[in-house]
């Protein structure tokens, strides 16, 4: 069962992306494209094609389908429904990096500055939460979490308040809402390797997250080196949302509601929601990237983080109350 | 051969010492109940005996191989040790949960082994869940919970077998299946070691007892020889009439 969903989530990522490379400001047919692509000479086409829409489209699917992957690893590892990376404290770190090298002119200098900067302090956040729950247990690392998820968004506040100049403000604002919008090859190089590197450590967790669903005493007494677990799930999520967030900015919701769809299609085993939750969280990603696209309000459109929680709230809502339904 | 066997042993939980220089053996083939007042250190006694609490002081041996010197994995492929209270975080199926007992000799991904379905199968069957094993465990009664959990530690088959509280909840019938159950275990030759609360049920199907009160062992041995009503007032401060029946022991507490 889990064979099948799996493909047919892979089936449904890759028309989703598909569908996405036509889509846009200006509309592709299939033909155009395989006929730019056999044309010897560079084409419009071509351009929109391979150096756009591709690279935002990859891009999109590796930070949804890290942001679901960790996702669903948190959940799993803290045994907690509501878990997601921006519980910890990551994506806020990610922020305030992003927020530094805006405000200190350190992205006007260079690219790829608010990138670098947001994975550094992604990986800070991580390691703070990490040292300050250090001994303790679940609930200490979430209270770590969100102190330092308090601690960082205050200072981006603070860099709004401050910011030299209304364009300094502007342009933290729209990385704060999250966009794929003018993101290149370069982005994908940086943050693909890390997102690769953190996705294989999260999934080395499957078979632990299982023996967790039965506390973690019992999850050791299986052989789980509960802490091993924890840092491999930190490290991992540190790493890999670190680097979605640089690239793309903060995109919320993705992580918290792409485990919770696939959930009860593989019988709520921790484990097996993994890879599911994975394609899920990549398959929004592209497809609100794609709305926001074709649903251009202003010359910037909607932000694609502000779109998914538009879309995605009232969902989640619903999904809640059905599942409280059922439950109660 | 696979006694466990406390030698001194003193463990702290949070700065506090809850066992205090403890000494028993556990013996192979013998069904061994801990028995005490409430907040005697039963349930750290059991964790400790299980490997998942480090001794301040002292040793614990498994078949003469103190615990600290044995893998993680290697722990868990030999001892099986369901704690207190056990329950699950996600309404799995019952035949998953049952299932996760066997995580210690699963490769490191994929589902389940054909080869292990059958020892699941026999391990609902013998804990009279087969009717429920599709239904998610969190939506069945207290009682078929813990039989769930006793379940889930019995499965693997496990070389020692440790037990918190297995027949808290279940109805008669099912309290005496679940300790004849671990009674066959020990006659297998497995080291059982269970804290029982229901004193009639414990002294019935025990062969040895360990009585621990404030952190320490009171008294231990055999049960004919070592339980009478002198021993079990001094380790409840109630006064006791023990009869013997056929059954067994009967207790009664008087005022």
């Amino acid at each position: 069962m889990n064979r099948v969903l799996v493909a047919t989530l892979t089936a449904a990522l890759v028309v989703a992306m598909a569908v996405s490379l036509l889509a846009g400001a200006v509309w592709l047919s299939p033909a155009a494209i395989v006929a730019a692509f056999a044309a010897p000479h560079p084409s419009l086409a071509r351009i929109i094609v391979s150096d756009i829409r591709l690279p935002r489209i990859v891009l999109g699917a590796l930070v949804g389908g890290i942001l679901g992957l960790s996702g669903a690893v948190l959940q799993g590892l803290l045994r907690n429904p509501l878990a997601e990376p921006g519980l910890l404290g990551i994506t806020a770190g990610a922020s305030l990096g992003a927020v530094v090298a805006i405000y200190y002119g350190f992205a006007a200098a260079f690219a790829l500055a608010s990138p670098l900067f947001a994975l550094v302090g992604a990986l800070a956040a991580a390691a703070a939460a990490l040292s300050l729950a250090r001994g303790g247990g679940t609930l200490a690392l979430i209270l770590a979490g969100a102190a330092i998820s308090s601690l960082a968004y205050a200072a981006v506040y603070l860099a709004l308040d401050l910011a030299p100049s209304p364009y300094a403000t502007y342009e933290i604002l729209t990385w704060l809402m999250g966009s794929l919008a003018d993101r290149s090859w370069d982005h994908v190089a940086l943050a693909g390797p890390f997102i690769a590197v953190g996705a294989t450590l999260l999934l080395f967790t499957a078979r632990s997250l299982d023996a967790l669903t039965l506390g973690e005493t019992a999850a050791a007494s299986l052989g789980v080196d509960v802490a091993r677990i924890r840092l491999l799930a930190l490290v991992g999520t540190a790493l890999g949302v670190g680097a979605a967030t640089a690239v793309a900015g903060s995109v919320g919701f993705v992580g918290l509601i792409a485990p919770h769809l696939v959930r009860p299609l593989v019988g709520h085993r921790p484990g097996a929601v993994l890879v599911p939750a994975a394609l899920t969280g990549a398959i929004i990603v592209v497809l609100a990237d794609l709305a926001t696209r074709v649903l251009r309000g202003s010359a910037q459109g909607i932000g694609l983080g502000v779109f998914i929680s538009l879309v995605g709230a009232p969902f989640f809502l619903w999904l809640v109350l059905r599942t409280a339904r059922r439950t109660a | 051969m696979s006694a466990i066997v406390f030698t001194g042993v003193t463990v702290h939980r949070r700065d506090r010492a809850v066992l205090k220089e403890i000494t028993a053996t556990f013996a192979a083939g013998k069904l061994t109940v801990v028995i005490g007042p409430n907040g005697a250190g039963k349930s750290t006694l059991l964790e400790a005996a299980a490997g998942l609490l480090t001794p301040v002081a002292g040793t614990i041996t498994l078949g003469g191989v103190p615990l600290t010197a044995l893998g993680r994995r290697e722990m868990a492929q030999l001892r099986a040790y369901l704690p207190q209270r056990a329950g699950v975080d996600w309404p799995l199926s019952v035949e998953r949960v049952v299932a996760l007992g066997l995580t210690p000799s699963l490769p490191a991904f994929g589902g389940l082994p054909p080869a292990l379905q059958p020892a699941v199968d026999r391990a609902l069957a013998d804990a009279d869940l087969t009717a429920l094993r599709d239904r998610p465990a969190t939506e069945v009664s207290g009682g078929e919970l813990a039989r769930v959990m006793l379940a889930r530690a019995l499965v693997g088959d496990p070389e020692v077998l440790i037990v918190d509280e297995p027949t808290a909840g279940l109805d008669p019938r099912h309290a005496l299946d679940a300790v004849h159950r671990l009674r066959a275990r020990a006659r297998a030759g497995r080291t059982v070691i269970a804290a029982i609360h229901d004193l009639d049920l414990a002294l019935r199907v025990a062969d040895n007892v360990v009585a621990v009160k404030d952190g320490g062992v009171l008294w231990a041995g055999p049960v004919g020889t070592v339980v009478d009503a002198d021993a079990l007032r001094c380790l409840y401060d109630v006064a006791v009439r023990v009869t013997r029946d056929g059954d067994g022991l009967a207790v009664r507490f008087t005022e």
